[in-house]
């Protein structure tokens, strides 16, 4: 084999490991567990009491956030998720806000808290396998014990929801884990729990979606009832009015889906939730690494090349130094 | 004189340790400690300006991502050399090599820096937590055994003074299997820092997102960077240390570059073509600015080394490694920084103790260089000098 063989064999092997346009097996995107957890969230019924923030504070026992500047450093004042806040109701406002879940001149509520995505990006990003999805519940959880702290998590995300504790010596990242520390007490996710209108809900996800539909086949003004706390619990007959939604349930599709699912009267695009494909940014990723890296093929072949090469290079110098 | 120096074997370039450059350099290296020392004890909002919205800063896309591609010399040079087997290449190989070991060392522990729960890191390598799915597990494993094959690939210019000749041995014995790797490991990560973006998606601004050709653009420039930070430095150290240079050599390998240099271009304006992504360079945006900045970083060098008589002429050389470095650090801070967005309202500029800790870096690094060529056998033994 002459210089020029090796030349082109390297480039070949180069150019293999470095495309890797044509992955081996594309990795698809993850689907739903059928026993999997989560919330629907209906802006329509959210009346802005934020009680869910305070029960969601209380109950995974984190700090309270003031303005910057207040001079009232009385009370929590969150203005969005952070490392010391997991859940908001933010405010969406257009023109002269005469009516609520109008886009135009009208206002609405809407949550930010974790989505327990199907196929989550942080646990696809996370190095150390500190954030983890439970194969049954699909909850997204996070362990600090093996936290590095890299925040690529916090970059991954689309929701841009695990937050950071930047201010903190020792940090850890912080995110919405569905209460699941206060399962093995009886009980369910806190926001859900004290929501007075049952604009949070807690249950099954397929149930969720069932209840979802339900409320968007309703022809709109009509009476009707919703639950409260978690579907299938004690309190399911409150009676209201039935709403009018934009025709989408978000969280169905996005990604491959989402455990907390939202119904609202106003786009999603306006509260500040992306459209996204339902294509999963971490299975595109996993399929280029896996593409990449799987079995360790290519570069096992690529260093045979290179071991090659450079073993023919070092003798000639070898031979010349002689 | 100069194709007779190059056929000496590498010497110490002698010389006194303590000058002004050296005390400058060590003080910038002194104010960088005390910033870190802060960010320790007070945690990184209390230097940084880093935030949810832009969880990486320059700690991470300059010093990690930029830093370590400046570091690719040693890989472009060893590539030319033991790979395609340009043995006339050879009296770069150990300077390049220095500059490597220092670039990636340093790239390696300014993670330490970055890491919030820095004490953790070991968990990247440890079956159980390491999560092989993450584009991140495998930059971090493959930079922190490309650091290690370097230290072995250069041991034989220490080892000697340690009085350790037979190691010196065994390892010259192996030394083509760390060459290999040498060039493979690079190959890998450099190309995954690339592939971290893909999982960003749309957060990453059009011009930026390429996809499954990621990879490939970030390992073509990390090889145009190799390459480019080998003229620079071969030029700033004929100055430095009033050497000749090796222009002939250089101007060779400029031929390299400006091949390499087209082939990256096509990729990289094909792909933003074919994705339909190039309207948006045609807006106007701070991405579309600072896109075409880049782009024209890029393109000048081609125009640079086109002829014989530019690549030959040391200033023009100098001048076109310098704007490709430029092209390859816009091309990081941009795909990280300016062409990120995960949401409104969030903006990232350094702070001044952020800056003060690259800078230190940096300072850090060139200072180490000189202490290591001066008293280490690096550079290629000159006729003038006494061996």
């Amino acid at each position: 084999m002459d210089r020029r063989d090796f030349f082109k064999l390297s480039l070949a092997g180069g150019a293999a490991l470095a495309a890797g346009s044509s992955p081996a097996e594309a990795r698809e995107t993850h689907t739903i567990s059928p026993d999997a957890l989560g919330l629907l969230y209906d802006a329509t019924l959210c009346i802005g009491c934020k009680a869910c923030v305070s029960a969601c504070k209380e109950a995974n026992e984190m700090p309270p956030e003031f303005l910057p500047k207040t001079e009232q450093p009385y009370w929590d004042q969150p203005l969005d998720i952070s490392g010391k806040t997991l859940t908001v109701i933010k405010l969406y406002q257009n023109g002269t806000m005469e009516k609520k879940d109008e886009e135009q001149n009208g206002y609405a509520f809407i949550k930010k808290s974790c989505m327990h995505c199907v196929d989550p990006s942080c646990v696809s990003a996370c190095p150390v396998s500190a954030m983890q999805k439970d194969p049954l519940s699909g909850i997204v959880s996070y362990n600090k014990d093996a936290c590095i702290g890299c925040r690529y998590c916090v970059a991954a995300c689309p929701f841009g929801v695990p937050r950071f504790t930047y201010d903190l010596a020792i940090p850890q990242i912080s995110k919405c884990q569905l209460c699941r520390h206060r399962v093995k007490d009886g009980k369910y996710a806190a926001c859900a729990e004290v929501c007075p209108t049952g604009a949070t809900l807690y249950g099954k996800v397929t149930d969720l979606k069932q209840e979802a539909a339900r409320r968007r086949a309703l022809k709109p003004g009509t009476a009707t009832i919703y639950p409260r706390g978690r579907l299938g619990g004690p309190e399911q007959n409150y009676p209201g009015v039935a709403a009018k939604y934009v025709d989408r349930l978000y969280g169905e599709k996005e990604f491959g889906g989402t455990q907390m699912v939202m119904l609202s009267g106003v786009p999603f695009e306006k509260l500040g939730y992306p459209d996204l494909p339902p294509r999963s940014d971490a299975a595109k990723s996993e399929t280029l690494q896996h593409g990449l890296y799987g079995g360790l093929v290519m570069p096992l072949a690529f260093l045979g090349v290179l071991t090659y090469a450079a073993r023919r290079t070092v003798k000639d110098e070898d031979s010349h130094h002689d | 004189m100069t194709e007779h120096a190059v056929s000496h074997a590498p010497a110490p370039a002698g010389g006194r340790l303590i000058s002004p450059v050296t005390v400058v350099l060590a003080a910038l290296a002194l104010a960088a400690a005390v910033v870190l020392a802060c960010r320790f004890v007070y945690g990184l909002g209390a230097v940084t300006n880093i935030n949810d919205g832009f969880p990486w800063g320059i700690w991470i896309v300059y010093d990690v991502m930029v830093g370590s591609a400046f570091a690719c010399g040693g890989y472009a040079i060893a590539l030319l050399v033991y790979i395609f087997n340009r043995g006339e290449y050879h009296p770069l190989v150990r300077p390049a090599l220095l500059a490597s070991l220092f670039g990636y060392t340093l790239a390696g522990v300014s993670v330490i820096f970055d890491l919030g729960r820095y004490w953790n890191f070991w968990h990247i390598f440890w079956p159980g937590y390491a999560q092989v799915n993450s584009v991140m597990f495998e930059v971090a494993v493959c930079i922190s055994l490309y650091i290690l094959v370097m230290w072995i690939e250069f041991s034989p210019a220490f080892l000697d003074r340690l009085g350790m000749s037979g190691a010196k041995k065994k390892i010259s014995k192996l030394m083509f299997l760390f060459i290999a790797l040498g060039v493979l490991l690079p190959s890998m990560h450099q190309s995954s820092l690339g592939s971290l973006l893909v999982i960003f998606g749309s957060q990453i601004h059009p011009l930026w997102q390429a996809g499954f050709l990621l990879p490939l653009e970030y390992l073509m420039t990390a090889v145009l960077l190799g390459f480019a930070v080998v003229v620079f430095e071969a030029t700033l150290v004929s100055l430095g240390f009033k050497r000749a240079m090796e222009t002939a050599l250089l101007a060779r390998l400029a031929r390299f570059i400006w091949g390499l240099l087209i082939a990256y271009l096509l990729v990289r304006v094909g792909d933003l073509a074919v994705r339909g992504a190039l309207v948006s360079a045609f807006r106007f945006t701070l991405e579309a600015f600072w896109f075409w900045i880049e782009m024209i970083c890029f393109v000048i060098p081609v125009w640079l080394l086109a002829a014989p008589a530019g690549r030959s002429n040391p200033g023009v050389l100098f001048a076109a490694a310098v704007m490709l470095m430029a092209g390859g650090f816009l091309l990081r801070v941009n795909g990280f920084l300016v062409g990120y967005e995960t949401g409104a309202g969030w903006h990232y500029f350094p702070s001044l103790p952020e800056l003060t800790v690259s800078v230190g870096l940096i300072a850090f690094e060139i200072l180490a260089y000189i202490v290591f060529v001066k008293t280490l056998p690096v550079l290629p033994a000159q006729s003038a000098t006494p061996r």
